[in-house]
């Protein structure tokens, strides 16, 4: 029997096999990318429409300027829009240490960053429709530019709202900062995200969700949730 | 407190840990009396389920009394209640439609990406089963938290033993909701693979749902006769060709229900479930499915085909071209454990179930360790096995008609 795997199966004389194997490989690459070719060529021929997607999911996540995510909660557009204060903020945020109200719709946050640091932000409310939606623009001296905007809308059936939150932002140490944030899970998409859901589990449950219980894992506490 | 912790595939030990802790309003604190072994732990026990992690407190069948309540909760200290292994909020989208298990505030932020990366959205949570499901400590101990205890322990009146309703944190509901998920009509012919304790639940529920004759399929001799004595046809599958058994018992129609009582672990010496044999040990699978391929080419056209097993991820050689040309109805999901648990313990207090027969074993927590080897290796012998925190280490009572099976 050909033994294929011994160091000197391929020395002087190609194997006929392996070398068939290699003929197939570059066959289907080849096929592929002719496919790939016309795909692409497909694409920009074609006539595009106007899309119904939510603006924030157009694109490759990667190319992406901005974050959006909805979540459906089970109570009136009213009730949402009448908690979503800043007062409130600490009760669902988990990384925000606290929010000071420096008037006029400006507040100083102060968040936790990666590796225990502390980064501060000055946002000003640049619009606040009643019931419906809050936009924000951060100021000059925020020590990390952001904008966004939150947006309630009523579902369909009586489920309750849609709860949207838009979020862009200039990651500080570039792409590299912000991959590194996310590897310690406090990279804003990352807390924006869990704190959307942190607001929807207090507003149906009165109470954010935890795990916190016991395991043999010495590192961890029985009161403090885990991933 | 005394606890049952996975360490790793086929790794369980018995170790000190801290206390649990009211940590929300709505949480209570349970002293558990009774704690069963579910075959579902087994998929656990063989690493079937991604998301484990070493020192994570497992069990999710179980009962027991309060001991403290945090402001929200309407237990009361001293009550004795049973827990639903799925936790639910009561209040989300899902819960009000009854889909508790599908519960969208009870896997918390925390854990939910995973499960939403591998299943497209967050699973709901559930006790001592991993981390996809939220990474609670499970009830194999001296106490659990129980969150949202306002919503899914049922109170239990004082006449009623622990064994009669422990099975109410899973495998009955699981059974019951198997046998709804399979619409059964008035004489129906319903095949179930799996004569475990779930297998078991199964066929009392089919029967009370009207089935004509249910038809049990195994190959341990004991489950097989205890199937028989719930009411079903058993087939051995050792013995025939369970396809053609069925065929020939239907005018070679095929039963108009089937449901697979297994779950991702099949057993059987075919060539399929060699090979996924073979993959799963590479990590290349996370199902051995032989019994559900099984069961949807045996299943009659236009039938229905019912999932209470537990599946993992994705499966090879899944016959969807016969799904799709006999017109099979499929229905699944992890059971909705609250929308059933009113009923079901009406039930049992009016006699319609048989609850106890199933079990083989009662042992001390301290004895768990070697409990999931017997329960993983003796499925003859071992057919369901209890828990109990209170007993000494080694008191392991055996029922004396199972000792010598």
């Amino acid at each position: 029997m050909r033994d294929f795997f011994s160091p000197s199966a391929g020395r002087g004389t190609p194997d006929p096999l392996a070398l068939a194997a290699v003929g197939a490989g570059l066959a289907f690459a080849g096929i592929g990318y002719a496919f790939w070719r016309r795909m692409r060529n497909a694409e920009t021929d074609r006539d595009d429409i106007a899309t119904d997607a939510p603006h924030w999911t157009l694109d490759k996540p990667s190319a992406r300027a901005l974050f959006g995510k909805s979540v459906l909660v089970n109570r009136p557009r009213t009730d949402l829009f009448a908690a979503w204060k800043v007062e409130r903020f600490p009760e669902f945020m988990e990384n925000v240490v606290a929010v000071e109200p420096l008037g006029g719709g400006t507040a100083r946050w102060t968040i936790k960053g990666p590796m225990g640091r502390e980064v501060h932000l000055v946002n000003s409310i640049t619009e606040s429709i009643e019931n419906e939606t809050i936009s924000w623009q951060s100021e000059p001296e925020s020590e990390i530019a952001n904008s966004g905007e939150v947006r309630f809308a009523d579902a369909p059936a009586g489920r309750g709202t849609y709860v949207t939150l838009i979020l862009a932002y200039d990651p500080p140490a570039g792409k590299l900062g912000r991959l590194g944030a996310k590897l310690l899970q406090r990279e804003p998409e990352v807390q924006a995200r869990r704190d959307l859901h942190r607001f929807k589990q207090l507003m149906e449950t009165g109470e954010v969700t935890s795990n916190a219980s016991p395991s043999a894992r010495k590192s961890e506490s029985p009161v403090e949730p885990h991933i | 407190m005394r606890a049952v912790t996975w360490q790793g595939r086929h790794k369980i030990s018995v170790e000190t840990v801290p206390d649990p802790e009211i940590v929300n309003p709505r949480d209570a604190i349970l002293q558990i009396t009774s704690t069963a072994i579910c075959g579902s732990d087994l998929h656990l026990y063989d690493g079937y389920i991604p998301g484990m992690r070493v020192g994570d407190i497992v069990g999710h069948e179980f009962m027991g009394e309060v001991v403290e309540v945090g402001s929200g909760s309407t237990l009361k200290k001293g009550q004795r209640v049973v827990v639903p292994f799925t936790i639910s909020c009561g209040s989300c989208f899902f819960c009000e439609k009854q889909q508790f298990s599908a519960c969208d505030n009870s896997n918390p932020s925390e854990t939910r990406d995973a499960s939403e990366l591998l299943m497209g959205h967050a699973m709901g949570g559930a006790f001592g089963y991993a981390h996809l499901t939220g990474g609670y400590a499970g009830g194999q101990a001296d106490y659990v938290r129980v969150p949202y205890s306002d919503v899914g322990p049922v109170i239990i009146p004082d006449d009623l033993p622990d064994d009669d309703v422990l099975f109410l944190s899973d495998i009955l509901p699981t059974g019951w909701h198997a046998a709804v998920n399979a619409d059964i009509e008035p004489g129906d012919t319903v095949a179930v693979w799996g004569c475990g304790p779930v297998g078991l639940f199964t066929i009392q529920s089919a029967l009370l749902l009207g089935a004509g004759r249910v038809i049990a399929i195994d190959h341990f001799p004991a489950r097989l006769r205890l199937a028989k004595q719930l009411g079903a046809e058993i087939l051995d599958y050792k013995q025939v060709d369970v396809r053609e058994a069925l065929n020939e018992m239907t005018g070679g129609i095929g039963p108009d229900a089937c449901i697979d009582c297994v779950g991702m672990e099949s057993h059987g010496f075919t060539p399929d479930n060699i090979l996924d044999q073979v993959k799963a040990q590479y990590y290349s699978v996370t199902e051995r499915p032989h019994a559900l391929r099984q069961a949807i080419l045996a299943c009659r056209k236009g039938g229905r085909v019912s999932i209470p097993g537990v599946y993992g991820g994705f499966a090879d050689k899944f016959p969807l071209g016969q799904l799709m040309e006999k017109g099979l109805t499929v229905k699944s999901g992890q059971t909705p454990v609250q929308k059933y648990s009113g009923d079901l313990l009406k039930m049992i207090q009016d006699g319609k179930f048989d609850t106890t027969s199933l079990v083989s074993h009662h042992a001390p927590l301290e004895d768990a360790a070697e409990m999931y080897r017997h329960w993983h290796g003796e499925q003859n012998e071992y057919t369901k096995i209890i828990l109990k925190p209170g007993l000494e280490k080694g008191a392991i009572e055996a029922k004396k008609e199972m000792a010598h099976v």
